[in-house]
């Protein structure tokens, strides 16, 4: 098959699936709808497949392909697709995950009146996403990085009707936006220093060093501003855990496995552009270790289940980050790929444990699931593992690979804060582990039932968790064909022996700290708040980033706006007003001449007259 | 006799029939004075006619047709006149204001 017809395969089903259940959402019935969503998405699915067969098992080099949009001032902007290794990998992430989340909606989606819409948006925003990481060029990434953010929004505000929903919903699309002006300006920059959009172009100007090294580094640090604001790192990652009044299957799918990691995305996809600016290399490192470690932290003190997978993701993302900031591209892209698996694995299942508890999200309001519903806890117990890292799940070996890196890259401090954020992981996730499904039931009468559409995604993705490791170790293939995506090699990683073993001892200590505390509750939770109460009230309230925001920034620009809108009302709004009142005085004079009476008119003609003739008279005279 | 002493009397009957048609009140009083204006307008094509620059007769066959035309725009207006006072139940020109805008 030509390789245009596979992308087309890949791309179209779900821009067609959009729009069906758009026009069709008066009479399809939900199972239609469903049907419609998981056979296009399957559908692309399988193009996807069939293209990472081509390119992972068949080692082909797929061509890339372009179109001339529009030109502008004789400098072609172009349209197209590309389809290097890390390409391909993220439309096989997309594709997988999109089509479990389509199947698993039908269950956890059911009662809600507005089904076909969320399905709609479930399709606009993956055909956005597949567009955006086989996108060859800035301008076409940004097109569709704004379209998977208008979904976001969307799908976050999607039960409207409720006020944190729709407070988040606008906070998501704010924030990001913060971010995307990043973005914005490095394109504008890139665009005039070397008049094309073109990723390939970039490169070549980069190497061919036509561009200052101060512009590089300028240049990168305005498209990880993009990231940061995409991928929820420490200034902007605020937005990140409101999203969760999204309902569940959107975090799973967008705020945990693919629209989050699009920043991590666009900072492999442009690694050259960092590798060629050390500082900026720098700047993502710092932000990537520093946002693992505090979101971590925050995450031990939450009590809604969402709040706290949400907290693990921006510090998972934060590690994505420090291992591209290390140089280890392979580390970073490949967590990228076990992360959007266990998470999406979590966030489900802790949908699943949502419908059992009828909705509730505070975990001290739930335990004993152990009891009730074994392969739900066994599903839940995988997602821990990996992403505690515990051998032979996926999460151990990329985060083996990550720290690994940050070894190697000599960043010593970068280390300890990435094993300490390990360790911070290990506990919230069994602390969150343990307090649901161990101890005793609190909730009183009938727990709900766990639809089996929902479970089988759950049971996919927990083999994937598993498994998902075993592409890179032991036999290295992942990176050797990411490699061949790259321009120039990246120098691979000696394997160490003591990181790993620190790592794993680090995790298993957080889980038995855990286990102490909220497994078997031989230490008393409360003591310990007790002891340091001002701690704890900090990780509860999120180091008081919020309100931090609300007073140094919300609040200036309100008082701003209250000016400029005293502004606009008086002085704007007064010379309107004031051009509108002399008109209105004009006519007023204009209707006390029109009276009625045909002998004032007459009058009024012969006047005229008069004047017509004297002035004619006097005008010839005159000359 | 000559030309200006004619057309002295058809300026004064003009003005006349213009000065009753903006101050009469009642409607047939300004429809006499349409006439009045109409009648000047005939006196002034008849001694052109006569005394004009290049004398000929059309000036007084005009005034024929002027005549037949006045009488009939006399009758539609007394058809009107008749139409509003029917309606309006005055004929004092003053009261018809429906145009008022």
């Amino acid at each position: 098959m030509q390789i245009t017809t596979l992308v087309l395969m890949v791309l179209l089903p779900t821009l067609l699936g959009f729009l069906i259940i758009l026009l069709g959402r008066e009479g399809l019935s939900k199972k239609a709808t469903c049907l419609i969503g998981v056979i296009t998405t399957g559908i692309t699915l399988i193009g996807s497949l069939i293209l990472f067969g081509k390119s992972f098992i068949l080692s082909e080099v797929l061509p890339k392909w372009n179109f001339t949009w529009i030109e502008l001032n004789q400098k072609p902007i172009q349209f197209g697709f590309e389809l290097q290794p890390l390409n391909v990998l993220m439309l096989i992430i997309v594709s997988t995950v999109s089509f479990l989340v389509h199947l698993y909606s039908y269950g956890y989606m059911k009662g809600d009146e507005r089904f076909s819409v969320f399905y709609s948006y479930l399709a606009l925003f993956t055909f956005s996403m597949l567009g955006l990481v086989i996108s060859p060029n800035l301008l076409q990434i940004y097109i569709f990085w704004e379209l998977v953010g208008v979904c976001s929004f969307l799908l976050v505000g999607f039960w409207y009707f409720k006020t944190e929903a729709k407070r988040a919903a606008k906070k998501a699309f704010i924030v990001t936006r913060i971010g995307d002006i990043g973005f914005f300006i490095a394109i504008s920059l890139v665009f005039k220093e070397i008049g094309s959009f073109e990723l390939k172009d970039l490169q070549i100007a980069i190497e061919q060093g036509s561009i200052s090294s101060g512009m590089i580094t300028l240049i990168a640090i305005l498209l990880f501003v993009g990231a940061i604001g995409k991928s929820g790192q420490f200034p902007l990652h605020t937005w990140l855990p409101d999203a969760m009044e999204g309902p569940t299957p959107v975090s799973a799918l967008i705020h945990a496995a693919t629209m989050v990691a699009a920043g991590v995305f666009l900072v492999a996809n442009t690694f050259w552009l960092f590798e060629a600016a050390p500082i900026a290399l720098d700047v993502v490192a710092y932000v990537g270790g520093f946002t693992a470690i505090f979101a971590a932290t925050i995450g031990i003190a939450q009590t809604d289940i969402k709040r706290i997978l949400a907290y693990s993701t921006v510090s998972q993302l934060g590690y994505m980050m420090l291992a591209l900031g290390s140089v280890g591209y392979i580390a970073g892209v490949f967590h990228l790929m076990t992360h959007a698996f266990f998470k999406a694995l979590l966030f489900l299942a802790a949908g699943a444990v949502m419908i059992i508890f009828h909705h509730e999200q505070d975990i001290r309001k739930m335990g004993g699931l152990w009891k009730k519903n074994r392969v739900l806890t066994g599903l839940f117990l995988v997602g821990c593992l990996a992403i505690t890292g515990i051998p032979p799940f996926s999460g151990f070996f990329s985060k083996d690979e990550i720290l690994l890196a940050v070894y190697q890259d000599g960043r010593i401090g970068l280390l300890i804060v990435a094993i300490i954020a390990a360790f911070f992981t290990a506990f919230y996730m069994f602390r969150l582990f343990f307090t649901v499904f161990t101890g005793n039931t609190k909730q009183k009468g009938e727990l709900g039932k766990v639809p089996r559409a929902m479970t089988f995604p759950m049971i996919v993705l927990a083999l994937l968790s598993i498994v998902a490791g075993l592409v890179e170790v032991p036999t290295n293939s992942l990176s050797s064909w990411l490699m061949k995506g790259l321009a120039k090699p990246i120098t691979t990683h000696e394997s160490s022996i003591f990181i790993p073993v620190i790592a794993v001892l680090v995790s298993l200590l957080g889980m038995g700290l855990a286990y102490l505390i909220y497994g078997s509750k031989r230490i008393s939770a409360k003591r310990i708040t007790g002891t340091i109460p001002w701690l704890h009230q900090l990780l509860v309230r999120k180091y008081y980033i919020d309100e931090l925001y609300r007073y140094l920034v919300i609040i200036p620009l309100k008082g701003i706006g209250w000016l400029l809108q005293i502004f606009d009302r008086v002085i704007i709004g007064g010379l309107v007003r004031l051009g509108g009142g002399i008109m209105q005085i004009l006519g007023r004079m204009g209707t006390a001449l029109q009276n009625g009476q045909a002998q004032t008119y007459a009058l009024i003609s012969v006047f005229g007259f008069v004047i017509l003739i004297v002035s004619l008279l006097a005008g010839r005279i005159l000359k | 006799m000559n030309l200006t002493s004619y057309l002295a009397l058809a300026a004064i009957l003009f003005c006349i029939g213009l000065y009753g048609v903006i101050t009469k009140r009642n409607a047939v009083m300004v429809l006499f004075s349409i006439e009045l204006m109409l009648n000047a307008v005939n006196i002034n094509l008849v001694a052109f006619a006569k005394y004009g620059m290049v004398p000929n007769i059309s000036g007084q066959v005009f005034t024929l047709f002027t005549i037949a035309i006045a009488a009939a725009e006399a009758a539609v207006g007394i058809a009107i006149l008749l139409a509003l006072y029917r309606n309006k139940g005055t004929a004092e020109a003053d009261k018809y204001n429906s145009m008022k805008g």
